[in-house]
């Protein structure tokens, strides 16, 4: 066991349950429990804000999969990556204030709140729990997955043993602190992220001889590794632009991105994190997945792309700082599945039950509610990654652009659009759910589907279905001050 | 009836600034990657060691992304109340 390697991970991960249990303790005497579990009290600064929704959204793929990508396919998988820069300021800038106001106006606290205040539906509150439930159940469990693994290759522990040690860090943080354990342990780990992509870049680039030595390198394996079409001439300019909709506009229908558009505390601060959001996105996404590139010569002929990274640290710098380095797929990882776990256990706590089940259930009952439910998911989620079944991986294949189909126009259209009903998210939600499933059979078969990704078609026909429904179905203007009438009425 | 929230006016104009924003970023990204990376890869020139083409599509586009959303934030973006209560002291 590599012990000058593990001892900064250790480190690490003391810090972060120090950040647990100290949130835990600002957690006991909230007089709003609901709020602050699942939302940190909407008082999350700019810094924060910036870096919880990068952390969130930069999962396992960023640090090991795109990297490992990048190095089979050269220049052009860089390219595709940088799509993701639009992300950390087009989400906070569509969502914004509207989203902040009537969030507040609604006092709303998940996503789903927010559909239920502006749609008035209970079809369209189940359809979505339910739907986030699946998917982001399936997600979640992908990215135990590679953290255990992760852990299994830097320790040699066995892969039960990774995936113990792993889930019960998590867990302990998550149950016992909340969203505002969560989104500061985020900071943390988007700072370790930042920090550790700059190290190893610069570490690959002087093992690499420089620069130009790297690219003269590439060139002379194959010169389609520096052009923007892949190693084997593959990527199309379709299909690398159609990932401006996976991982660039559509990520503003992830119900876990969206959700921290309404913990900020102001408007100042959500300023602030446009920037540094902007910033952190950008620099990560192009760091990494140069080193990905810049790997390929000084260490050829790795198969499993997962390993890219951690080997090319391991290779290039001195273990007790390979260990920082490491740190941060490991903090992404984790920051992913934390807010995942608090966002399922959410939709199955005030969604679902406070909803349906018990409305007036007392503040003790949805306190032991919600730190069990977490920690039963948490426990679910361990089993099922000890040996991932083949329907887990099916389901998480589908996670985001399923997500993304299904709620990208409730939520935008629902904000912007007054002629948006029930009806319309209904059918939205249905049709890009389905057809996305669809289309992946289809490109599976076939090829893609005018050569995008499986994600841009369902896109487009859950907007049509959106506009169709609210317009042929019942069609009534929606006034969003309905809300304030009413508390005035009632004042 | 009342008239239209003040600050959903700011809200809607700072979200086609958002969509605007994405737009030409998408052409900037777009213009370069395929307009210079096209050639044959012995006509590339190298900035910094990297291909052109990636050079001006991802390593400058992606400052003059960061330059323009803190001009545009700076000075088009408007702070606003989100609660109600300031709201109606107003």
């Amino acid at each position: 066991m590599n012990y000058s390697v593990l001892i900064p991970m250790i480190v690490f991960l003391i810090i972060i349950f120090f950040i647990g249990y100290w949130s835990s303790r600002k957690l006991a005497g909230s007089s709003n429990f609901i709020s602050d579990y699942f939302l940190g009290g909407r008082e999350l600064g700019g810094f924060v804000l910036a870096m919880t929704m990068v952390a969130t959204y930069g999962s396992a793929s960023s640090f090991l999969g795109g990297p490992g990508t990048a190095y089979t396919m050269g220049f052009g998988w860089v390219l595709l990556a940088m799509t993701q820069v639009v992300t950390g300021y087009f989400v906070l800038m569509i969502l914004g204030k509207k989203y902040a106001i009537m969030a507040r106006r609604y006092n709303a606290v998940t996503m789903i709140d927010f559909l239920k205040a502006r749609y008035n539906s209970t079809a369209v509150v189940l359809l979505s729990a339910l739907s986030i439930i699946i998917f982001l159940f399936s997600a979640m469990a992908a990215q135990w997955i590679g953290g255990a693994r992760l852990i299994e290759s830097l320790t040699g522990l066995s892969y039960q043993s990774a995936l113990f040690l792993f889930a019960i860090s998590v867990l302990v943080y998550v149950t016992i602190g909340g969203f505002r354990a969560v989104a500061l342990t985020d900071a943390v780990q988007g700072a370790v992220m930042l920090i550790g992509t700059l190290i190893l870049l610069v570490a690959v680039i002087i093992s690499g001889g420089g620069i130009s030595n790297i690219m003269q390198d590439l060139i002379n394996e194959n010169p389609n590794l520096v052009t923007p079409y892949g190693a084997e001439g593959n990527l199309s300019a379709a299909y690398v632009s159609s990932f401006w909709i996976l991982v660039g506009v559509g990520v503003v229908g992830l119900p876990q991105i969206a959700v921290r558009a309404m913990s900020y505390k102001n408007a100042r601060s959500m300023h602030r994190a446009l920037i540094i959001g902007t910033i952190v996105t950008g620099f990560i996404m192009l760091n990494m997945h140069l080193i990905g590139v810049f790997a390929r010569p000084i260490l050829p002929g790795i198969e499993v792309g997962d390993k890219v990274i951690p080997l090319i640290a391991l290779e290039t710098l001195p273990p007790w700082v390979a260990g920082i380095v490491l740190a941060a797929p490991m903090a992404a990882i984790m920051s992913t599945v934390d807010s995942l776990l608090l966002l399922v256990s959410s939709s199955i706590v005030k969604d679902v039950y406070l909803n349906y089940v018990k409305p007036d259930a007392s503040l003790k009952t949805i306190k032991r509610m919600s730190f069990g439910v977490t920690g039963i998911l948490g426990v679910i989620v361990f089993l099922l990654a000890l040996d991932p079944p083949d329907l887990l991986i099916f389901l998480n294949l589908f996670a985001f652009g399923g997500l993304e189909a299904a709620f990208i126009w409730p939520i935008v259209l629902g904000l912007y659009w007054k002629w948006g009903n029930k009806y319309g998210a209904i059918a939205s939600m249905a049709t890009g759910i389905l057809s996305y499933i669809a289309l992946h059979f289809y490109n599976i078969e076939n090829g893609n589907l005018f050569g995008v990704h499986t994600v841009t078609l369902p896109v487009v026909l859950s907007l049509l279905a959106f506009i169709a429904f609210s317009l042929l179905i019942k069609r009534q203007a929606y006034d969003y001050n309905a809300i304030l009438y009413r508390n005035e009425k009632q004042a | 009836m009342k008239e239209t929230d003040w600050r959903f006016r700011v809200a809607h104009r700072e979200a086609w600034i958002g969509l605007g924003l994405a737009l030409f970023n998408f052409i900037w990204w777009f213009a370069f990657a395929y307009g210079l990376g096209s050639r044959p890869v012995e006509e590339y020139t190298y900035i910094f060691g990297l291909p052109d083409w990636f050079f001006y599509s991802c390593v400058v586009g992606f400052w003059v992304m960061v330059v323009l959303v803190t001009v545009v934030v700076k000075f088009f973006f408007v702070d606003v109340p989100f609660d109600e209560e300031q709201e109606e002291s107003r």
